[in-house]
């Protein structure tokens, strides 16, 4: 019965709040009740919006730029555990809202679809992960030049820690190195070399560069680091590379995160991105002690992503795309924006803040929005 | 091998290190080799790095030899006799200069009761790690090193006699304090560096109290007898100067009365201080504006026509005035030739300083506050004895900061005071609490200082006792009288027409970046368009290009600099400072053209 009631003001009063109502209403609650509350509900609901003219832009970049300036300065912290290198404060913010393309530590939290595995299976997992070069798979590197070959004894342990057979060894180091011929006799790879003529000059070189080649992980995850949080076992990892973890069967492919906003944003796509810098700002400000209320933040994240990318807060990001010249100049390098402007010969409608500042006219925020709009009623009256 | 260092060089290697460097020592302490020399054998790096070069800091130690000073008690006698300096001592090798590398190679002790076989040196004095200027901070190991360190800096801005021939020198923003005295506590180094020629502070009776809310936040209460009775007392002097400039031409500046006639000439009233030679005459009452030296100067460019001008009208009026917003008395005048032969006039201005709300006012011991209300003595609270304390500090200033010293040089200053004798509050060696309170007892106080005091304004009997004792007080040198500015209209700059900016220019307080945002984020358009109106212009401009218009006064008539006179002008509002703008961008080739719409 209040139902129908409740489903008139579904374009009135957002979803979650009807559903509480829907929640809290006693059974035998009368109609006349239901409207009651309905109609007191929108009324808060309309009281608590934003009014007209409400400088919330500014009022947000105030409220994230204030306590941004007792953020202490220490850059590097480690990600409540050790050995895991995270750049959090001030930088990161700045990272974060300028919009840059390469972060300086990207990392990742992979989730596991059975959390609640055993120790062993964690580290297998963790160790499929990791990029290893060859090097850390091999007991020794010995070079017999009668063969002009590169016997590798592998270490079994490493090798079974990694979660790799052998074969796939040798299959990633054919393709790794340039002109030779890779073989296995059981544990011990040969890696023959093939340039004719050359055999002996590069077998040092081929020696070298074999040591690096990457046989076994995800390609930028640099370092693994099972956590236990809570009943829950964790990989955190330094280097990141989503779309590759993503593919992996023993993955929770809903909860598996990155902190790369550009890697999100073309993996998961946009709205992921905007929520990830939500997330990141504001985990970086808690972790600051500093209390910003989330819609200040979702509105820089909602500026940042509205144009179907991500743009920063720079003069080549969002600031760069205002249509005011004068607002433009106002920000960075001001000859540069006004002869741009005069060469194209912009034209500037001045309805914006900064610029009615500069020329000294009422602001259109606030009480400076509203004008008056009056009917001619004939001539002389 | 170690590798052995010469101010960073490499020289060479030696097989052990350990004798290379005892020998270079022993022959430093026997002065074979120079004295300027340290070694320091770095066993992480396995090197011996030698330092000889200038300009590196070194502290004197007396050396240990098997846990013996080599200064011994014959050698104190002589010296005190004046048998011996310092320089036998170091000559000796028995002071030797350590610099900061071989320290790391030195234990050092503190004490002569701390030694033992492992030390290589002894301070000569604990408080020997302190500065000249820090170590004149009394029981300062008592206290946090910030607060010691600021109360340092108190002292250094403090108020007193900073040379005794003040009264023939000229010297710019002078502040003297009146009746300076010798502070109770005082530590060694004050006596050594003979701080008692110029003092810079005065003993008082400071009670530790909340009284009638106007001594928080870090204020102080002052009372108004003690100020009557010469507390905190200090004049001010100012120099002005004048100088009888030469111009090519053989024309010259004049000081002298100025002529009616001279352009600028300001009014009679601004030159009646002025003696007939043009200054101002000693123990003059001058106010702001007032003139102390009369001038002309010639014009300042000669055209041809001004040649045939009748009289001395062209010269200009430039007499040097007090500046504005002070005032003094005319304390000293003196009138010389400078380097380049021309006359030169100096007038010192004098004015009295009284302690006012603003003033700041410091302890030794970094608790420094401003003076947030002054009481007249009937207000003050009393003790039972009938002792009214100059000064009411906060208690709310002591938990956070931790100045124990603050505390115990209260009680220190109450003993010092009843028993008549100075303390000795040198760090680490300042006598013992334990013996204060026990004197202060037997003088028949309370041993931990506190009284019973009563409310000066209404006689009860405060609740609790009050901590009250004697202190060294400092008027440091920021003062309201300095400070104080405001301004309604005023002088505007050239370029933009805006308001000047500094107290000196008689300007304004800007109204800037940041504060603008507040007034946006309250949506207060109109305020703030009404406070960036200091720079309102109205410009008229062109319908037909958007080009400003100018006025030919003469025709009555606007004139656009593109259409010609037949262009539909109006006028526009703007600030001055875009209209420059728009001139600017004209001089770099850019047309700004300004489209006009009808407002409504």
């Amino acid at each position: 019965m209040s139902e129908e009631l409740i489903k008139e003001y579904i374009d009135v009063i957002p979803n979650s709040l009807l559903d509480q109502v829907r929640k809290h209403l006693p059974a035998k609650a009368k109609k006349a009740e239901v409207k009651k509350i309905l109609e007191l509900l929108r009324e808060e609901f309309d009281n608590m919006q934003i009014e007209a003219g409400e400088c919330v832009g500014l009022v947000a970049a105030e409220s994230i730029g204030e306590p941004g300036t007792q953020m202490t300065l220490n850059t590097k912290h480690f990600g409540g555990v050790a050995e895991l290198q995270v750049t959090l404060g001030l930088p990161r913010l700045i990272e974060i809202f300028d919009g840059r393309q390469n972060i300086s530590t990207p990392m990742m939290e992979i989730y596991l679809k059975n959390p609640k595995c055993s120790v062993e299976e964690v580290t297998k997992i963790a160790g499929k992960i990791k990029e290893t070069p060859l090097s850390e798979l091999a007991k020794s590197f010995e070079v017999n030049i009668a063969d002009a070959t590169i016997e590798v004894e592998l270490d079994k342990e490493a090798v079974a820690q990694a979660g790799i057979r052998v074969a796939t060894i040798v299959k990633r180091l054919q393709t790794g190195l340039k002109n030779v011929n890779v073989k296995n006799k059981e544990d011990i790879i040969f890696i023959k070399v093939t340039k004719e003529g050359d055999e002996l000059n590069k077998l040092y070189a081929v020696k070298e560069t074999s040591k690096g080649v990457f046989v076994s992980g995800i390609k930028g995850v640099t370092q693994v680091l099972p956590v236990k949080i809570g009943e829950e076992y964790v990989i955190k990892t330094a280097g990141s590379n989503l779309k590759s973890v993503l593919k992996m069967d023993e993955i929770d492919t809903y909860k598996t995160r990155t902190n790369d906003i550009f890697e999100t944003c073309k993996v998961l796509g946009l709205e992921a991105a905007r929520q990830l810098i939500i997330d990141e700002a504001l985990n970086v400000l808690e972790t600051q002690g500093l209390d910003i209320n989330i819609r200040h933040i979702m509105l820089a994240a909602d500026t940042m992503t509205v144009a179907g990318e991500i743009r920063g807060i720079t003069r080549y990001g969002i600031v760069g795309q205002k249509s005011s010249v004068l607002a433009r100049a106002s920000f960075e390098t001001p000859i540069k924006h006004i002869i741009a402007a005069a060469e194209r010969g912009e034209i500037d409608k001045l309805n914006s803040v900064i610029e009615n500042v500069m020329i000294n006219q009422p602001v259109p925020i606030g009480t400076g929005l509203p004008g008056l709009r009056t009917k001619e009623q004939g001539k002389g009256t | 091998m170690t590798e052995v260092y010469i101010d960073s060089t490499f020289v060479g290697k030696v097989e052990d290190p350990k004798s290379f460097i005892e020998q270079i020592k022993a022959e430093r302490r026997a002065s074979s080799i120079t004295k300027e020399i340290n070694v320091r054998y770095n066993a992480q790096s396995d090197e011996i790095k030698i330092e000889l070069a200038k300009g590196r800091i070194r502290k004197p130690l007396i050396v240990i030899e098997n846990g013996e000073p080599k200064l011994r008690k014959e050698h104190l006698e002589k010296l005190e006799k004046g048998e011996i300096s310092w320089d036998n001592l170091v000559k000796a090798g028995i002071i030797e200069y350590i610099d900061a590398n071989e320290e790391e190679d030195c234990l050092v002790a503190f004490f002569p009761e701390d030694l033992t076989k492992d030390h290589t040196h002894l301070e000569i004095t604990p408080f020997a790690m302190l500065s000249l200027a820090t170590s004149i901070v009394p029981f300062s190991n008592y206290c946090l090193a910030t607060r010691t360190h600021g109360g340092m800096k108190s002292l250094r801005q403090a108020l007193g006699l900073y040379t005794a021939n003040y009264a023939v020198r000229m010297d710019t923003d002078v502040n003297l304090l009146m009746y300076p005295q010798i502070p109770i506590s005082k530590t060694l180094m004050y006596d050594i560096a003979n701080e008692d020629e110029h003092p810079s502070g005065q003993n008082i009776v400071v009670a530790i109290l909340s009284y009638e809310g106007y001594n928080m936040d870090d204020a102080i209460i002052i009372n108004k007898g003690s100020v009557d009775r010469g507390f905190a007392r200090s004049i001010y002097f100012r120099p002005y100067v004048a100088e009888e400039l030469r111009y090519s031409g053989g024309l010259i500046d004049e000081i002298s009365i100025p002529d009616k006639e001279v352009k600028g000439y300001k009014s009679e009233k601004d030159y009646r201080f002025l003696n007939d030679d043009g200054i101002a005459y000693l123990e003059a009452q001058i106010n702001p504006d007032d003139v102390l030296i009369g001038k002309t100067s010639p014009p300042r460019f000669l055209s041809g026509m001004d040649e045939y001008t009748l009289g001395t009208s062209s010269r200009r009026e430039s007499s040097t005035a007090v500046r504005h917003g002070e005032k003094g008395t005319v304390d000293f005048v003196v009138v010389t030739e400078n380097e380049e032969g021309n006359k030169f006039v100096q007038v010192r201005v004098r004015d009295q300083r009284l302690p006012e709300i603003g003033d700041k006012f410091s302890s030794r011991h970094g608790q420094k506050g401003v003076v947030g209300m002054l009481f007249p003595q009937t207000d003050m609270p009393f003790t039972a004895s009938g002792i009214i304390p100059d000064v009411i500090f906060s208690p709310h200033s002591i938990p956070t900061r931790m100045t124990i010293s603050h505390l115990i040089e209260l009680v220190a200053g109450k003993v010092g005071c009843l028993s008549g004798r100075n303390i000795d509050a040198t760090a680490f060696s300042s006598e013992p609490e334990k013996a204060l309170r026990e004197e202060l007892k037997s003088l028949g106080f309370r041993e931990n200082g506190s009284e019973t005091l009563y409310n000066g304004l209404t006689g009860e009997q405060f609740k609790v006792k009050i901590f009250i004792g004697n202190q060294f007080y400092l008027k440091l040198r920021h003062m309201v009288a300095n400070k104080i500015h405001s301004r309604a209209t005023g002088p505007i700059t050239l370029l933009t027409r805006q308001p000047t900016e500094g107290k000196a220019k008689e300007g304004g307080l800007r109204l800037g970046e940041m504060e603008k945002d507040t007034f946006v984020a309250h949506g207060a358009a109109l305020l703030l368009k009404e406070r960036f109106d200091s720079d309102k212009t109205i410009v008229p401009v062109c319908e037909e290009c958007g080009m400003m218009a100018y006025v030919d006064k003469f025709k009555n008539r606007h004139i656009c600099p593109i259409c010609g006179e037949t262009a539909e002008i109006n006028q526009v509002e703007m600030s001055y400072a875009f209209k420059l703008l728009l001139d600017e961008l004209k001089s770099m080739a850019v047309y700004p053209e300004i489209r006009l719409e009808d407002q409504y």
